[in-house]
């Protein structure tokens, strides 16, 4: 089974009429793994988890989770897989536990099995107090745990999670990271479509970026990193220091142009962070007379290889340099 | 082992089990109807169209209209209103079940349903099934306001079992037309506008309150060959109330059992197919 990834994909291709949301997508995501899917507005995240969901049917390609072929074994798959969207999938005049009860029936619980397990859920997701209000007295967040715990209740082996923390305050999105990581640890495949870079980077192992309905890089979050330019080296000159020396003195340092900023007082230098490299760009720059007031090295960000790839900014992206 | 220390995310072992398609189905379908009723006791409030709707059209025909409507030949309007009212009142759910599944849809919860290892027809048979419920409650409320303004049925107790058994199988078939304008449709105040224009026409152009011999010759052919008309007459004529229309020469007035049977299964024949249909088309573009 560890050979058999437990999502794959492969040409998927998607048209709503005219336009095309999928364009010949491959995946394939290891069993027991938490894989990003990252990418701009329109990408095509949410028509992938949609048809690996069975929800849609691909006009091209293949595409299996759990080994079963999603269109041809649609009900097999559906067996092992759990799906929480952007929206609470509830019914509003129910209570949280007849709505976990009832999707856990329908998930071919025994009904002992679906109370037993609802009552689990609704302890684990910090909301016995409310289990027996209606959902649509719930507040947004309470609305997306409890629809967390309904994608969880049958004990699904992949878990696909679309966007799950748009919009969650900070202690809400940091408890789905801890339910996501648990998951994961217990050998659930979780499938995580996200817009924050952040998110990727924190929970992924691997990650996808989608663009124009394909995947146009995939990696570790470290091995993307590296090959968008490893780390940016920041100098800032002292009043008076020499620009032009400065600039001759971190050159062999660079993997790309020294850029000086318009007053001249500060240099970006693409760099390939290898160990003790500050200080030898400190003595470098002292040989040659030059007093520096700051030395920074920072390592890119997701966000830099969203921008490099698909030429968009990150949401928190300023064009300073 | 505490409540909590257990309150694992990921079951120790498979607690799901496996039976044949058709237990699996039941007891999805029971699961959704349950579903259904236990919205119902949490929001009486959505009974209105099967309670007070009945009602108040009882009581507007029985004492407004029903002074200035003369039946051909002789008998009590009163008598006559309730066969007409059972059908109106059955009919008038159907625009319900849309906006209720529009609802559903809009919600995202048809898309958690389908993502789950049920049947395709599960959530459509327990929202028409759940609907009956509903019906038999209309049912028995026309029949408990007609015995109060004096309707009496004046037949075996078999005929007017057959009477309802008839009139639940019409606003069964409603149902599932209900279910396509429902499933046709994206927004619940478009299926609640739809549901009214459809379906008021269709009990009022008919001899559910009023003789069609009073309309004009035009419409005359339609409000005989109008399911509702076919229904009234047989349920007036299984309750021995009195049925003017015994004198229309067409034959769905003529047999009118036959020709509500025949108009149920027609609209089953149609619409349940052209749901699933629909609700197959749906959910996968």
């Amino acid at each position: 089974m560890s050979e058999t990834p437990a999502i794959e994909a492969e040409r998927l291709v998607k048209r709503y009429g005219p336009t095309r949301a999928l364009t010949g997508l491959d995946l394939a995501v290891p069993a027991g793994m938490i894989y990003g899917l990252l990418g701009p507005n329109g990408a095509g995240k949410t028509t992938a988890v949609r048809i690996f969901a069975t929800l849609l049917r691909p006009d091209g390609g293949r595409a299996r989770v759990l080994g079963r072929d999603v269109v041809l074994q649609a009900a097999q798959v559906r067996r092992g897989i759990g799906l929480t969207g952007q929206y609470a999938a509830l019914d509003e005049s129910l209570t949280g536990w007849a709505n976990l009860v009832m999707i856990g029936q329908l998930s071919r619980l025994t009904g002992k099995a679906a109370r037993w397990r609802a009552d689990q859920m609704l302890a684990r997701f910090d909301l016995t107090s409310v289990a027996s209000r209606a959902v649509r007295t719930y507040s947004g967040g309470m609305r997306r745990r409890l629809d967390l715990a309904a994608s969880l209740i049958g004990g699904p082996s992949v878990l696909f999670l679309d966007e799950p923390t748009t919009g969650l305050d900070p202690s809400a999105r940091a408890m789905t990271w801890e339910v996501v990581r648990e998951l994961a640890a217990e050998g659930t495949t979780v499938l995580l479509t996200t817009q924050y870079l952040e998110e990727a980077d924190q929970l992924a192992r691997r990650v996808a970026v989608i663009d124009g309905g394909a995947v146009i890089a995939e990696g570790t979050p470290h091995e993307l990193k590296s090959a968008v330019g490893g780390a940016q080296l920041t100098v800032m000159l002292a009043a008076g220091s020499d620009l032009r020396a400065a600039i001759a003195a971190v050159r062999p340092y660079a993997r790309g142009s020294v850029r000086p900023d318009q007053d001249g007082r500060r240099l970006s230098v693409p760099v390939a962070a290898t160990e003790g490299l500050t200080t030898r760009v400190v003595y470098a720059l002292d040989a040659a007379g030059i007093r520096v007031n700051d030395v920074t090295i920072q390592r890119a960000s997701l966000d830099d290889v969203f921008l490099a790839l698909t030429g968009q900014a990150g949401p928190d992206r300023t064009h300073a340099a | 082992m505490s409540a909590i220390a257990s309150a694992r995310l990921v079951p120790r072992r498979d607690m799901t089990y496996r039976h044949g398609p058709v237990r699996h189905f039941s007891t999805d379908v029971w699961v959704l109807i349950k579903r259904s009723i236990a919205r119902i006791g949490r929001e009486p409030e959505t009974l209105a169209d099967v309670t007070f709707l009945p009602v108040i059209f009882i009581l507007m025909f029985a004492y407004v209209f029903g002074g200035a409507i003369i039946l051909p030949g002789s008998g009590s309007y009163h008598e006559y209103l309730i066969g007409g009212m059972l059908g109106m009142g059955l009919a008038q759910t159907a625009p319900g079940v849309a906006v209720a599944l529009v609802t559903d849809m809009s919600t995202g919860l048809i898309d958690r349903f389908r993502s789950l290892p049920m049947s395709r027809w599960a959530v459509l048979t327990a929202r028409t099934l759940a609907e009956l419920v509903k019906q038999m409650i209309s049912a028995a409320v026309v029949t408990c306001v007609g015995l109060a303004i004096g309707w009496r049925v004046h037949t075996r107790a078999i005929d007017v079992i057959a009477a309802f058994a008839l009139a639940l199988l019409v606003g069964y078939a409603f149902t599932w037309a209900g279910v396509c304008l429902g499933l046709a449709l994206r927004s619940p105040e478009a299926a609640q506008q739809a549901g009214l224009v459809i379906f008021l026409p269709l009990t009022f152009i008919s001899s559910a309150f009023v003789p069609t011999q009073g309309m004009p010759g035009w419409l005359q052919p339609v409000a005989e060959w109008n399911p509702m008309s076919a229904l009234a007459s047989a349920c007036r004529h299984l309750f021995g109330n009195p049925d003017p229309a015994v004198a229309v020469r067409a034959w769905p007035m003529q047999h009118p059992e036959l020709a509500v049977f025949c108009w149920s299964a027609a609209m089953l024949a149609v619409f349940a197919p052209l749901a699933v249909h629909l609700y197959r088309r749906k959910a996968l573009s």
